[in-house]
């Protein structure tokens, strides 16, 4: 499903575009509202965030969006059944992005089994590095879930085709060394870094952290497969408006559109 | 049997790991290796040898407490005095490796978060002993607790962050931490104060940390002519009860006791007792006995001292008490500050309210020793900076 987004927009000449969210933000029933209104916004593939005590991959904006979720009674439990009600209306593909421990408390095999029975097509575990527990790493692989990995600007090179052999889906670049969060500007060599990691894998290669005006997304959609884009969304989220991000995700289809259409022509 | 070592993955047992957002691999790595050649280096051996006498004031003294001793009815009740090393802990063993690690690496900029700001005054110490750039995460509770080392910081030259997310303690000054080292990896070692964290820091904060039981060893066999019956050490991270328990591990006629946090009690659930009261789960890197609900979100520790306030522990505590090699319990804010109280009268020694913790565990079951052999505790820091914060919980009003 989630390869098939990246498929569908590659031979259209554009990237696809991957919106965050933090599930249970900004209320704890505007989860599904939320997914509809960025699918029909132009999302191709919606990463959604189950909310973490201690998001320490995470910038300010997503750290307070995480524990205004939790504040509000998100749960394990109630992500996946505001998934099921989405998945029953909505066929964009759906990767569930958490902290390890959450899932570990619920249990590895009955999560595995619950996400993909929610409607579920792919896991990414912030703090689970390929290689840190093979044995973990395993038993997602071998689920339906494709497993997105990541790979970081300190990522050793040699070690790219490894991380890139344990995932499925795409694979997602790190923009900068740091934590998520809005930047005013991307760093230069980013075309040359993302180039160097496609020539590596096969996967398709998106790429995320501080992608935050339609400009940036175009820059990134002329290197990449993919756009990812979290904190800005979750920003304009916190005055509770959907129609904004939804409306915030169009521009950025633009801006990444346009700057396609520039770079073939 | 030998000390435990992790295997390649950085395991003990089952515990420990590697947990952490891709972009720290590769300074793990790099950790790893530097960490490897300084073992194999003379040199490095002889530099930190040097700093720890001449620089930190080591050997620390094994101090007889004879009236400790008569308070329970035990003959031979010993202390080893961590808190008479400079900057009052035993948190400048570990910062004095590590910095001579960052220098080795061409690190010129250290971070660290602290809770009572022990590990935080260590490091500024270390820092400015060898002009590095130094910033301290230390969380808003834990700033308003421990004001004296805030101030004792930036007198070294440190900045002191405040954190002001979630639980406002160690907890989170350790996620802030975490997110300046992803943020500025290239240059910045990030020195971690305790037995905690991905491989190889609970290793290597173990090793730094052993001198304390190597020292200890050799004092109780010419003070005694043989090893102790038991040794007691308090348990936030687990650094100090690491480094002392490390020397002991092979020798199975020695008991272990970690002493965790209790706060106003475990059945209360206001307390920091991971390894008593906790279940195994993943936090800060490594996979340990955590505090946590149902859900897997992290709860929130409580105790009256900063330094244990913690809901993790040191992954090898996790692997002695699965082993049955260490045995940990719990003591109460009351019964720590009970001991503060008591040790100050009783031997003219003012513990930290984290070293009061064993000392309160040896008040109250130390006597089921008292025809056995020596008894042995770690008597980590030295409680000047708790006075105040102990006034201040007493209703004795402002001191500072």
């Amino acid at each position: 499903m989630i390869s098939q987004a990246f498929e569908a927009r590659r031979s259209q000449g554009r990237a696809a575009l991957v919106p965050y969210v933090t599930a249970g933000y900004p209320a704890i029933d505007s989860t599904v509202p939320l997914l509809e209104a960025l699918a029909s916004a132009g999302a191709d593939v919606l990463e959604l965030g189950i909310p973490f005590s201690d998001p320490l991959a995470d910038g300010p904006t997503i750290q307070r969006s995480s524990f205004a979720s939790l504040e509000g009674g998100t749960t394990v439990r109630s992500v996946l059944a505001d998934l099921r009600v989405f998945r029953s209306r909505n066929a964009t593909p759906v990767v569930l992005m958490t902290y390890l421990n959450p899932v570990l408390r619920y249990g590895i095999d009955s999560f595995l089994a619950d996400a993909v029975e929610a409607g579920a097509n792919g896991l990414l575990l912030t703090d689970l590095p390929t290689g840190a527990d093979p044995g973990l790493e395993e038993r997602v692989s071998a689920s339906p879930l494709d497993l997105i990995r990541l790979v970081a600007p300190t990522t050793d090179p040699d070690r790219v085709p490894e991380v890139a052999a344990g995932g499925s889906g795409f694979l997602y670049y790190i923009s900068r060394t740091g934590v998520t969060g809005a930047t005013s500007e991307l760093r230069d060599t980013i075309g040359d870094e993302v180039g160097r990691v496609r020539a590596a894998v096969s996967l398709p290669v998106a790429v995320g952290f501080g992608i935050s005006t339609p400009k940036q997304a175009g820059e990134v959609a002329a290197v990449a497969d993919g756009v990812v884009v979290g904190s800005a969304l979750i920003h304009l989220l916190q005055d509770g408006e959907i129609d904004s991000a939804a409306s915030f995700l169009s521009s950025l289809r633009s801006g990444m559109d346009a700057a396609r259409s520039d770079h073939s022509s | 049997m030998s000390a435990p070592t992790p295997s390649l993955t950085g395991r003990f047992g089952e515990f420990g790991g590697r947990y952490v957002p891709e972009t720290l691999i590769s300074a793990l790595d790099e950790l790893v290796v530097a960490y490897e050649e300084a073992g194999r280096d003379p040199g490095f051996a002889a530099d930190l040898e040097h700093l720890l006498t001449n620089f930190v004031g080591r050997p620390t003294p094994l101090y007889k407490a004879e009236r400790l001793g008569a308070e329970i009815g035990h003959p031979a009740v010993y202390l080893k005095r961590e808190d008479l090393n400079h900057t009052g802990a035993h948190k400048i063993n570990n910062t004095m490796g590590q910095v001579l690690l960052a220098r080795r690496m061409g690190k010129h900029r250290i971070i660290a978060e602290t809770g009572a700001g022990q590990h935080g005054v260590a490091t500024a110490t270390a820092c400015a002993l060898f002009d590095l750039e130094c910033v301290v995460y230390m969380g808003e509770e834990d700033i308003e607790r421990q004001a004296l080392n805030v101030y004792r910081m930036e007198l070294l030259g440190a900045e002191v962050r405040p954190v002001s997310s979630g639980t406002r303690t160690l907890k989170d000054a350790t996620n802030e931490a975490i997110r300046d080292w992803v943020t500025n990896v290239g240059d910045t070692h990030y020195i971690i104060g305790s037995v905690v964290g991905p491989d190889p820091f609970p290793r290597m904060v173990r090793d730094f940390q052993s001198v304390i039981g190597r020292e200890a060893r050799a004092q109780i066999l010419e003070a005694e002519g043989r090893l102790p019956e038991v040794v007691v050490a308090c348990v936030g991270g687990g650094s100090n009860a690491m480094g002392m328990f490390s020397e002991f591990v092979p020798e199975e006629g020695v008991r272990l006791v970690g002493v965790e946090a209790a706060g106003e009690g475990v059945e209360t659930g206001r307390h920091s007792a991971s390894l008593s009261a906790g279940r195994p789960g993943v936090l800060h890197g490594s996979l340990s006995y955590l505090l946590q609900n149902s859900d897997g979100q992290v709860a929130p520790a409580h105790s009256i001292s900063a330094g244990l306030d913690y809901p993790g522990v040191g992954p090898e505590h996790s692997y002695l008490k699965e082993q049955g090699r260490a045995t940990y319990t719990s003591v109460t804010d009351h019964e720590a500050l009970e001991a503060f109280r008591q040790l100050s009268q009783l031997e003219g020694i003012i513990p930290a309210l984290e070293s009061a913790h064993a000392i309160a565990y040896v008040l109250r079951e130390g006597a089921s020793y008292r025809d056995g052999g020596p008894l042995l505790i770690c008597l980590s820091g030295r409680g000047d900076k708790d006075v105040a914060h102990v006034a201040r919980v007493e209703g004795r009003g402002m001191l500072l």
